[in-house]
Protein backbone atom coordinates (compact mmCIF):
# COMPACT_ATOMS: atom_id res chain seq x y z
CA UNK A 1 0.00 0.00 0.00
CA UNK A 2 1.36 3.87 -1.38
CA UNK A 3 2.15 6.10 1.55
CA UNK A 4 -0.85 8.80 2.85
CA UNK A 5 -0.11 12.20 1.91
CA UNK A 6 -1.62 15.16 3.23
CA UNK A 7 -3.51 17.67 1.12
CA UNK A 8 -1.09 19.70 0.82
CA UNK A 9 2.06 17.78 0.12
CA UNK A 10 2.68 19.30 -3.17
CA UNK A 11 2.61 22.84 -1.64
CA UNK A 12 5.36 21.45 0.63
CA UNK A 13 7.24 20.04 -2.40
CA UNK A 14 7.35 23.70 -3.78
CA UNK A 15 8.56 24.87 -0.81
CA UNK A 16 11.73 22.22 -0.89
CA UNK A 17 10.33 20.51 2.16
CA UNK A 18 12.62 16.65 3.00
CA UNK A 19 10.01 14.13 3.66
CA UNK A 20 9.62 11.19 5.71
CA UNK A 21 7.77 8.18 6.47
CA UNK A 22 5.59 8.51 9.94
CA UNK A 23 2.89 6.33 10.65
CA UNK A 24 2.17 5.29 7.12
CA UNK A 25 1.79 8.94 5.97
CA UNK A 26 5.18 10.82 3.51
CA UNK A 27 4.98 14.11 6.07
CA UNK A 28 7.21 17.51 5.85
CA UNK A 29 10.32 16.20 8.08
CA UNK A 30 12.30 19.70 7.35
CA UNK A 31 11.84 22.95 5.50
CA UNK A 32 14.63 25.08 6.23
CA UNK A 33 16.65 23.60 8.95
CA UNK A 34 15.37 22.06 12.34
CA UNK A 35 17.24 24.57 14.37
CA UNK A 36 15.47 27.29 12.35
CA UNK A 37 12.47 26.19 12.34
CA UNK A 38 12.69 25.03 16.48
CA UNK A 39 13.93 28.64 17.08
CA UNK A 40 10.97 30.13 15.54
CA UNK A 41 8.45 28.19 17.70
CA UNK A 42 10.66 29.32 21.26
CA UNK A 43 10.80 33.03 20.02
CA UNK A 44 7.81 33.70 17.40
CA UNK A 45 5.71 31.52 15.66
CA UNK A 46 5.85 27.90 13.69
CA UNK A 47 3.55 26.40 11.67
CA UNK A 48 3.25 22.49 11.28
CA UNK A 49 1.26 20.44 8.82
CA UNK A 50 -0.11 17.45 11.50
CA UNK A 51 -2.76 16.12 8.73
CA UNK A 52 -1.13 12.68 9.95
CA UNK A 53 -2.95 12.52 13.05
CA UNK A 54 -6.41 10.79 13.03
CA UNK A 55 -9.62 12.31 13.87
CA UNK A 56 -12.53 9.72 15.05
CA UNK A 57 -15.64 11.01 15.64
CA UNK A 58 -18.14 9.48 18.04
CA UNK A 59 -21.88 10.57 18.77
CA UNK A 60 -25.00 9.81 19.52
CA UNK A 61 -27.15 8.48 22.87
CA UNK A 62 -24.31 6.23 24.49
CA UNK A 63 -21.33 8.27 23.33
CA UNK A 64 -19.96 9.45 26.98
CA UNK A 65 -20.27 5.83 27.92
CA UNK A 66 -17.96 4.53 24.76
CA UNK A 67 -15.58 7.49 25.22
CA UNK A 68 -15.95 6.81 28.81
CA UNK A 69 -15.36 2.76 28.93
CA UNK A 70 -12.45 3.16 26.09
CA UNK A 71 -10.33 6.21 27.56
CA UNK A 72 -8.33 5.85 30.84
CA UNK A 73 -9.70 9.70 31.95
CA UNK A 74 -13.13 10.66 32.97
CA UNK A 75 -14.70 12.11 29.68
CA UNK A 76 -17.80 13.02 32.31
CA UNK A 77 -15.74 16.05 33.36
CA UNK A 78 -15.94 17.58 29.82
CA UNK A 79 -18.46 19.96 28.81
CA UNK A 80 -19.13 21.20 25.33
CA UNK A 81 -15.59 22.92 24.44
CA UNK A 82 -13.51 21.62 26.62
CA UNK A 83 -10.37 18.87 25.81
CA UNK A 84 -8.77 16.14 27.90
CA UNK A 85 -5.90 14.08 27.45
CA UNK A 86 -6.41 10.60 27.97
CA UNK A 87 -4.63 7.49 27.31
CA UNK A 88 -6.37 4.53 25.30
CA UNK A 89 -5.06 0.95 27.36
CA UNK A 90 -5.94 -2.61 26.94
CA UNK A 91 -7.17 -5.43 29.52
CA UNK A 92 -3.38 -5.40 31.06
CA UNK A 93 -3.21 -1.56 31.36
CA UNK A 94 -0.74 -1.25 28.43
CA UNK A 95 -0.70 2.06 26.18
CA UNK A 96 -2.58 1.71 23.18
CA UNK A 97 -2.42 5.01 21.92
CA UNK A 98 -2.45 8.58 23.32
CA UNK A 99 -5.08 11.13 22.39
CA UNK A 100 -7.07 14.34 23.09
CA UNK A 101 -10.15 14.21 23.31
CA UNK A 102 -12.87 17.09 22.50
CA UNK A 103 -16.28 17.36 23.79
CA UNK A 104 -18.58 18.94 20.30
CA UNK A 105 -21.52 21.02 21.00
CA UNK A 106 -24.42 18.66 21.49
CA UNK A 107 -26.43 18.32 17.96
CA UNK A 108 -30.82 18.02 19.00
CA UNK A 109 -29.49 16.84 22.72
CA UNK A 110 -26.91 14.34 21.79
CA UNK A 111 -23.35 14.19 22.77
CA UNK A 112 -20.82 14.42 20.30
CA UNK A 113 -17.20 14.04 20.85
CA UNK A 114 -13.96 13.64 18.67
CA UNK A 115 -11.06 11.97 19.68
CA UNK A 116 -7.32 12.13 17.82
CA UNK A 117 -5.19 9.09 17.41
CA UNK A 118 -1.61 8.90 16.52
CA UNK A 119 -0.94 8.80 12.88
CA UNK A 120 -1.55 5.66 11.44
CA UNK A 121 -3.76 4.49 14.55
CA UNK A 122 -7.42 5.71 12.97
CA UNK A 123 -7.86 2.71 11.60
CA UNK A 124 -6.69 0.34 14.57
CA UNK A 125 -8.81 2.89 17.04
CA UNK A 126 -11.70 3.09 14.45
CA UNK A 127 -12.44 -0.69 14.96
CA UNK A 128 -11.73 -0.69 18.35
CA UNK A 129 -14.50 1.47 19.19
CA UNK A 130 -16.97 -0.50 16.51
CA UNK A 131 -16.00 -3.73 18.07
CA UNK A 132 -16.57 -2.35 22.02
CA UNK A 133 -20.09 -0.60 21.16
CA UNK A 134 -20.86 -3.62 19.40
CA UNK A 135 -19.98 -5.78 22.23
CA UNK A 136 -21.82 -3.76 24.69
CA UNK A 137 -24.75 -3.37 22.99
CA UNK A 138 -24.80 0.74 22.71
CA UNK A 139 -26.05 3.35 20.94
CA UNK A 140 -23.50 5.16 19.50
CA UNK A 141 -22.09 6.02 16.05
CA UNK A 142 -18.60 5.98 14.88
CA UNK A 143 -16.74 7.91 12.00
CA UNK A 144 -12.99 7.94 10.71
CA UNK A 145 -12.73 11.43 9.61
CA UNK A 146 -9.13 10.99 9.25
CA UNK A 147 -8.83 11.96 5.65
CA UNK A 148 -11.76 14.66 5.74
CA UNK A 149 -10.14 17.02 7.79
CA UNK A 150 -6.57 18.41 7.70
CA UNK A 151 -4.82 19.33 10.56
CA UNK A 152 -2.62 22.47 11.22
CA UNK A 153 -0.87 23.75 14.11
CA UNK A 154 0.17 26.93 14.77
CA UNK A 155 2.67 27.39 18.00
CA UNK A 156 4.54 29.71 19.50
CA UNK A 157 4.95 32.89 21.76
CA UNK A 158 3.21 35.08 18.49
CA UNK A 159 0.46 32.37 17.65
CA UNK A 160 -2.11 34.39 19.18
CA UNK A 161 -1.67 37.33 17.30
CA UNK A 162 -1.55 35.73 14.18
CA UNK A 163 -4.03 33.52 15.04
CA UNK A 164 -6.47 36.64 15.96
CA UNK A 165 -5.90 38.27 12.51
CA UNK A 166 -6.52 35.51 10.75
CA UNK A 167 -10.17 35.18 12.76
CA UNK A 168 -10.98 38.64 13.23
CA UNK A 169 -9.82 38.30 17.16
CA UNK A 170 -12.39 35.54 17.66
CA UNK A 171 -9.86 32.99 18.80
CA UNK A 172 -9.03 35.66 21.64
CA UNK A 173 -12.27 33.56 23.30
CA UNK A 174 -10.47 30.68 23.57
CA UNK A 175 -8.83 29.72 26.79
CA UNK A 176 -5.98 26.85 27.02
CA UNK A 177 -7.12 23.64 26.04
CA UNK A 178 -10.54 24.77 24.76
CA UNK A 179 -11.93 24.68 21.49
CA UNK A 180 -14.58 26.18 19.03
CA UNK A 181 -15.50 26.37 15.51
CA UNK A 182 -14.03 29.84 14.07
CA UNK A 183 -13.85 30.71 10.20
CA UNK A 184 -10.09 31.01 10.12
CA UNK A 185 -9.16 33.22 6.73
CA UNK A 186 -13.62 32.52 6.08
CA UNK A 187 -13.37 28.88 6.21
CA UNK A 188 -14.79 27.14 8.95
CA UNK A 189 -11.97 25.31 11.27
CA UNK A 190 -12.48 23.15 14.44
CA UNK A 191 -10.12 25.30 16.58
CA UNK A 192 -8.48 24.90 20.10
CA UNK A 193 -5.80 26.29 21.68
CA UNK A 194 -3.76 22.71 21.95
CA UNK A 195 -0.27 21.93 20.75
CA UNK A 196 2.49 19.56 21.66
CA UNK A 197 5.37 21.68 21.48
CA UNK A 198 5.02 23.69 24.73
CA UNK A 199 4.42 26.81 23.68
CA UNK A 200 1.01 28.77 23.25
CA UNK A 201 -1.09 28.32 20.12
CA UNK A 202 -3.34 26.12 18.18
CA UNK A 203 -4.60 23.11 16.31
CA UNK A 204 -7.04 23.69 13.54
CA UNK A 205 -8.92 20.82 11.86
CA UNK A 206 -9.53 22.21 8.51
CA UNK A 207 -12.36 20.51 5.35
CA UNK A 208 -9.27 18.54 3.82
CA UNK A 209 -10.04 20.49 0.30
CA UNK A 210 -9.58 23.80 1.91
CA UNK A 211 -6.02 23.20 4.02
CA UNK A 212 -3.82 25.36 1.52
CA UNK A 213 -6.59 28.82 2.30
CA UNK A 214 -5.96 27.84 6.07
CA UNK A 215 -2.08 26.98 5.67
CA UNK A 216 -1.29 30.53 3.55
CA UNK A 217 -3.07 32.40 6.26
CA UNK A 218 -0.42 32.46 8.70
CA UNK A 219 2.92 34.41 7.81
CA UNK A 220 5.41 32.41 9.93
CA UNK A 221 7.89 29.91 9.54
CA UNK A 222 6.61 26.48 7.97
CA UNK A 223 7.97 23.75 10.28
CA UNK A 224 8.18 19.81 9.72
CA UNK A 225 8.23 16.94 11.99
CA UNK A 226 11.34 16.94 13.04
CA UNK A 227 11.63 20.08 14.66
CA UNK A 228 8.24 19.02 16.03
CA UNK A 229 10.02 16.34 17.52
CA UNK A 230 13.08 18.47 19.23
CA UNK A 231 10.12 20.54 20.81
CA UNK A 232 7.89 17.94 22.13
CA UNK A 233 11.31 16.22 23.68
CA UNK A 234 12.41 19.25 25.73
CA UNK A 235 9.25 18.94 27.30
CA UNK A 236 9.14 15.50 28.02
CA UNK A 237 6.21 14.68 25.97
CA UNK A 238 5.84 10.77 25.07
CA UNK A 239 5.80 10.25 21.38
CA UNK A 240 3.50 7.33 20.20
CA UNK A 241 5.72 4.44 18.57
CA UNK A 242 8.65 5.07 19.85
CA UNK A 243 8.42 6.15 23.96
CA UNK A 244 5.81 3.69 24.30
CA UNK A 245 4.31 0.81 21.65
CA UNK A 246 2.58 -2.20 22.74
CA UNK A 247 4.81 -4.58 20.63
CA UNK A 248 8.29 -2.68 21.59
CA UNK A 249 8.02 -0.75 24.18
CA UNK A 250 4.73 -1.46 26.50
CA UNK A 251 4.42 0.51 28.98
CA UNK A 252 1.13 1.22 31.47
CA UNK A 253 0.46 5.37 32.05
CA UNK A 254 2.25 4.93 35.23
CA UNK A 255 5.35 4.22 33.80
CA UNK A 256 5.24 6.62 31.19
CA UNK A 257 4.79 9.33 33.44
CA UNK A 258 1.04 9.86 32.42
CA UNK A 259 -0.23 8.27 35.42
CA UNK A 260 -2.40 11.63 36.29
CA UNK A 261 -4.86 10.73 33.15
CA UNK A 262 -5.78 7.70 34.69
CA UNK A 263 -9.07 7.91 36.89
CA UNK A 264 -9.80 4.96 39.06
CA UNK A 265 -13.44 6.30 39.99
CA UNK A 266 -14.74 5.31 36.45
CA UNK A 267 -14.50 1.88 34.55
CA UNK A 268 -12.75 1.66 31.08
CA UNK A 269 -10.98 -1.72 29.30
CA UNK A 270 -7.58 -1.48 31.66
CA UNK A 271 -8.61 -0.52 34.96
CA UNK A 272 -8.91 -3.13 37.20
CA UNK A 273 -5.02 -3.92 35.49
CA UNK A 274 -4.11 -0.25 36.17
CA UNK A 275 -5.40 -0.24 40.11
CA UNK A 276 -2.87 -3.09 40.90
CA UNK A 277 0.40 -1.09 39.46
CA UNK A 278 -1.05 1.77 41.03
CA UNK A 279 -1.01 0.33 44.35
CA UNK A 280 2.12 -1.74 43.98
CA UNK A 281 4.15 0.92 42.06
CA UNK A 282 6.23 0.62 38.73
CA UNK A 283 9.79 -0.99 38.25
CA UNK A 284 10.84 1.83 36.05
CA UNK A 285 9.40 5.44 35.19
CA UNK A 286 9.71 7.64 32.49
CA UNK A 287 12.73 9.97 33.09
CA UNK A 288 15.09 12.45 31.08
CA UNK A 289 18.91 12.43 30.82
CA UNK A 290 21.28 15.28 30.32
CA UNK A 291 24.73 14.13 29.25
CA UNK A 292 27.63 15.92 30.81
CA UNK A 293 30.09 14.76 28.24
CA UNK A 294 29.91 15.11 24.91
CA UNK A 295 28.06 12.69 22.64
CA UNK A 296 24.23 12.72 21.39
CA UNK A 297 21.68 10.48 23.24
CA UNK A 298 19.49 8.46 21.23
CA UNK A 299 17.10 6.13 20.87
CA UNK A 300 17.69 2.26 22.06
CA UNK A 301 20.78 3.15 24.17
CA UNK A 302 21.28 1.65 27.54
CA UNK A 303 22.06 3.30 31.00
CA UNK A 304 24.04 1.96 33.29
CA UNK A 305 25.04 2.80 36.47
CA UNK A 306 29.39 3.60 37.58
CA UNK A 307 30.10 -0.20 37.82
CA UNK A 308 28.36 -1.21 34.30
CA UNK A 309 24.60 -2.52 36.17
CA UNK A 310 21.39 -1.97 33.97
CA UNK A 311 19.62 1.12 34.83
CA UNK A 312 17.56 1.26 32.29
CA UNK A 313 17.47 2.56 28.38
CA UNK A 314 16.78 5.92 26.26
CA UNK A 315 13.36 6.17 24.13
CA UNK A 316 14.24 9.58 22.34
CA UNK A 317 17.10 11.83 22.74
CA UNK A 318 18.84 14.73 20.59
CA UNK A 319 21.09 17.50 20.99
CA UNK A 320 18.50 20.68 22.42
CA UNK A 321 18.51 23.12 19.99
CA UNK A 322 17.08 25.33 23.17
CA UNK A 323 19.47 24.51 25.59
CA UNK A 324 22.78 23.47 23.39
CA UNK A 325 22.98 19.99 25.43
CA UNK A 326 22.49 16.45 24.78
CA UNK A 327 18.95 15.20 26.30
CA UNK A 328 17.08 11.98 26.22
CA UNK A 329 14.16 10.24 27.47
CA UNK A 330 13.70 6.55 28.56
CA UNK A 331 12.82 4.03 31.02
CA UNK A 332 14.78 4.23 34.20
CA UNK A 333 15.10 2.24 37.53
CA UNK A 334 12.37 3.76 40.10
CA UNK A 335 14.62 2.70 43.13
CA UNK A 336 18.15 3.07 41.69
CA UNK A 337 17.82 5.91 39.46
CA UNK A 338 15.86 8.51 41.30
CA UNK A 339 16.42 12.46 39.97
CA UNK A 340 19.80 13.69 40.95
CA UNK A 341 21.60 10.17 40.66
CA UNK A 342 24.35 9.86 38.25
CA UNK A 343 24.41 7.71 35.73
CA UNK A 344 25.86 6.54 32.44
CA UNK A 345 25.00 6.54 29.43
CA UNK A 346 26.30 4.03 26.28
CA UNK A 347 26.62 6.16 23.54
CA UNK A 348 27.39 3.31 20.70
CA UNK A 349 29.48 1.49 23.81
CA UNK A 350 31.09 4.03 25.29
CA UNK A 351 30.09 5.38 28.23
CA UNK A 352 29.10 8.65 28.89
CA UNK A 353 28.45 10.68 32.38
CA UNK A 354 25.01 12.22 32.39
CA UNK A 355 22.16 13.48 35.76
CA UNK A 356 19.11 11.96 35.77
CA UNK A 357 16.18 14.31 35.86
CA UNK A 358 12.87 15.13 35.88
CA UNK A 359 11.30 16.67 32.29
CA UNK A 360 10.81 18.86 30.92
CA UNK A 361 13.96 20.01 30.52
CA UNK A 362 12.82 23.69 29.67
CA UNK A 363 10.55 26.13 31.62
CA UNK A 364 7.80 26.30 29.85
CA UNK B 1 18.07 21.56 -5.35
CA UNK B 2 21.77 21.33 -6.94
CA UNK B 3 24.84 20.50 -5.08
CA UNK B 4 28.36 21.73 -4.69
CA UNK B 5 30.39 19.04 -6.63
CA UNK B 6 34.09 20.85 -6.83
CA UNK B 7 36.42 18.97 -9.58
CA UNK B 8 39.40 19.13 -7.21
CA UNK B 9 38.81 16.01 -5.08
CA UNK B 10 37.46 12.39 -5.34
CA UNK B 11 34.74 11.27 -3.77
CA UNK B 12 33.07 7.89 -2.35
CA UNK B 13 29.56 6.68 -2.83
CA UNK B 14 29.33 6.70 0.83
CA UNK B 15 29.63 10.67 0.50
CA UNK B 16 33.34 11.21 1.44
CA UNK B 17 35.25 13.50 -0.06
CA UNK B 18 39.18 13.43 -0.65
CA UNK B 19 42.06 16.23 -1.55
CA UNK B 20 45.42 15.31 -2.05
CA UNK B 21 48.74 17.44 -2.12
CA UNK B 22 50.77 14.16 -2.81
CA UNK B 23 51.99 13.33 0.74
CA UNK B 24 48.60 13.69 2.59
CA UNK B 25 45.15 13.06 2.09
CA UNK B 26 42.27 15.64 3.81
CA UNK B 27 39.01 14.00 4.09
CA UNK B 28 35.83 15.70 4.64
CA UNK B 29 32.08 15.30 3.67
CA UNK B 30 30.11 16.85 0.83
CA UNK B 31 27.62 19.22 0.32
CA UNK B 32 24.79 16.74 -0.71
CA UNK B 33 25.79 14.40 2.62
CA UNK B 34 25.87 17.98 5.31
CA UNK B 35 22.36 18.54 3.68
CA UNK B 36 21.33 15.27 3.98
CA UNK B 37 21.82 14.99 7.60
CA UNK B 38 20.25 18.56 8.76
CA UNK B 39 21.99 20.62 11.65
CA UNK B 40 25.15 18.76 12.83
CA UNK B 41 25.51 18.60 16.16
CA UNK B 42 28.63 16.03 16.70
CA UNK B 43 31.68 15.16 15.28
CA UNK B 44 33.35 12.18 16.64
CA UNK B 45 36.87 11.39 14.75
CA UNK B 46 39.77 8.82 15.43
CA UNK B 47 43.14 10.62 17.41
CA UNK B 48 46.50 11.98 15.34
CA UNK B 49 48.62 8.32 14.95
CA UNK B 50 45.42 6.35 14.66
CA UNK B 51 45.31 3.92 11.56
CA UNK B 52 42.47 3.88 9.40
CA UNK B 53 41.62 1.84 6.57
CA UNK B 54 40.18 2.25 3.00
CA UNK B 55 36.17 2.04 3.75
CA UNK B 56 36.77 1.26 7.20
CA UNK B 57 34.55 3.32 9.49
CA UNK B 58 37.44 6.44 11.24
CA UNK B 59 34.17 8.12 12.78
CA UNK B 60 30.90 9.26 12.92
CA UNK B 61 28.72 12.65 12.57
CA UNK B 62 25.96 13.32 14.36
CA UNK B 63 22.95 15.53 13.25
CA UNK B 64 19.90 16.42 15.07
CA UNK B 65 17.74 13.98 13.72
CA UNK B 66 20.35 11.38 12.53
CA UNK B 67 23.68 9.40 13.25
CA UNK B 68 26.38 8.79 10.10
CA UNK B 69 29.10 6.90 10.42
CA UNK B 70 32.27 8.27 8.38
CA UNK B 71 34.11 6.02 5.74
CA UNK B 72 37.83 6.44 4.87
CA UNK B 73 38.27 6.65 1.19
CA UNK B 74 41.92 5.05 1.61
CA UNK B 75 44.04 3.43 4.25
CA UNK B 76 46.73 5.24 5.99
CA UNK B 77 47.76 6.86 9.12
CA UNK B 78 45.84 10.24 10.59
CA UNK B 79 48.24 13.08 10.63
CA UNK B 80 45.68 15.91 11.92
CA UNK B 81 42.31 16.48 13.11
CA UNK B 82 40.15 19.36 12.58
CA UNK B 83 39.54 19.73 16.33
CA UNK B 84 37.58 22.96 15.40
CA UNK B 85 34.87 20.62 14.56
CA UNK B 86 34.66 19.73 18.71
CA UNK B 87 33.68 22.92 19.38
CA UNK B 88 31.48 24.28 16.31
CA UNK B 89 30.01 21.06 14.29
CA UNK B 90 28.30 23.43 12.25
CA UNK B 91 31.28 24.11 10.61
CA UNK B 92 30.15 20.93 8.40
CA UNK B 93 27.18 22.53 7.55
CA UNK B 94 28.50 25.41 6.71
CA UNK B 95 31.98 25.25 4.73
CA UNK B 96 32.15 21.26 4.07
CA UNK B 97 34.87 21.58 1.93
CA UNK B 98 37.09 24.26 3.29
CA UNK B 99 36.28 24.64 7.40
CA UNK B 100 34.43 21.69 7.39
CA UNK B 101 37.12 19.14 6.76
CA UNK B 102 37.74 15.79 8.94
CA UNK B 103 41.00 14.02 8.99
CA UNK B 104 43.98 14.30 7.47
CA UNK B 105 46.24 11.04 6.57
CA UNK B 106 49.33 9.78 5.47
CA UNK B 107 48.34 7.25 2.86
CA UNK B 108 49.59 3.78 2.78
CA UNK B 109 48.92 2.78 -0.74
CA UNK B 110 48.64 5.35 -4.28
CA UNK B 111 46.79 3.04 -5.75
CA UNK B 112 43.64 3.02 -3.75
CA UNK B 113 43.19 6.76 -4.92
CA UNK B 114 42.44 5.38 -8.05
CA UNK B 115 39.18 3.94 -7.22
CA UNK B 116 37.67 6.83 -6.38
CA UNK B 117 34.76 8.71 -8.35
CA UNK B 118 35.52 11.67 -10.23
CA UNK B 119 33.26 15.01 -9.69
CA UNK B 120 30.91 13.79 -12.69
CA UNK B 121 31.09 10.39 -11.64
CA UNK B 122 29.83 11.37 -8.22
CA UNK B 123 27.10 14.07 -9.40
CA UNK B 124 26.01 11.33 -11.62
CA UNK B 125 25.28 9.27 -8.14
CA UNK B 126 23.61 11.50 -6.30
CA UNK B 127 21.46 13.88 -9.02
Amino acid sequence: MGLRKPPLHAIHADRDASFTEFGGWEMPVEFDSIRTEHAAVRESAGLFDVSHMGEIRVSGPDAAELMGRLTTNDVAELDPGDTQYACITDDEGIILDDTVVFRLADADGVPQYLFIPNAGHDTEMYTRWIEYRDEWDLDATVHNATEEWAMLALQGPDAPDLAAAATDGASRDIARFDAAFLDVAGVRCFTSRTGYTGEDGFEFLVPWDEAETVWSAFDCQPCGLGARDTLRLEMGFLLSGQDFDPEDEPRTPYEAGVGWTVDLDTEFVGRDALERVESEGVDERFRGVVLQQRGVPRHGYEVVDADGEHLGHLTSGTMSPTLGEPIGLGYLSTEQAPPGTRVRVLVRGEPKQANVVTPPFIDK
Amino acid sequence: MSFDVPTDRRYLESHEWTTTDGDSVRIGITDFAQDELGDVVFVELPAEGDDVTKEGEFGVVESIKAVSDLVSPVSGTVLAVNEDLFDAPELVNEDPYGEGWMIEIEPSSESEFDDLLSADEYREQIE
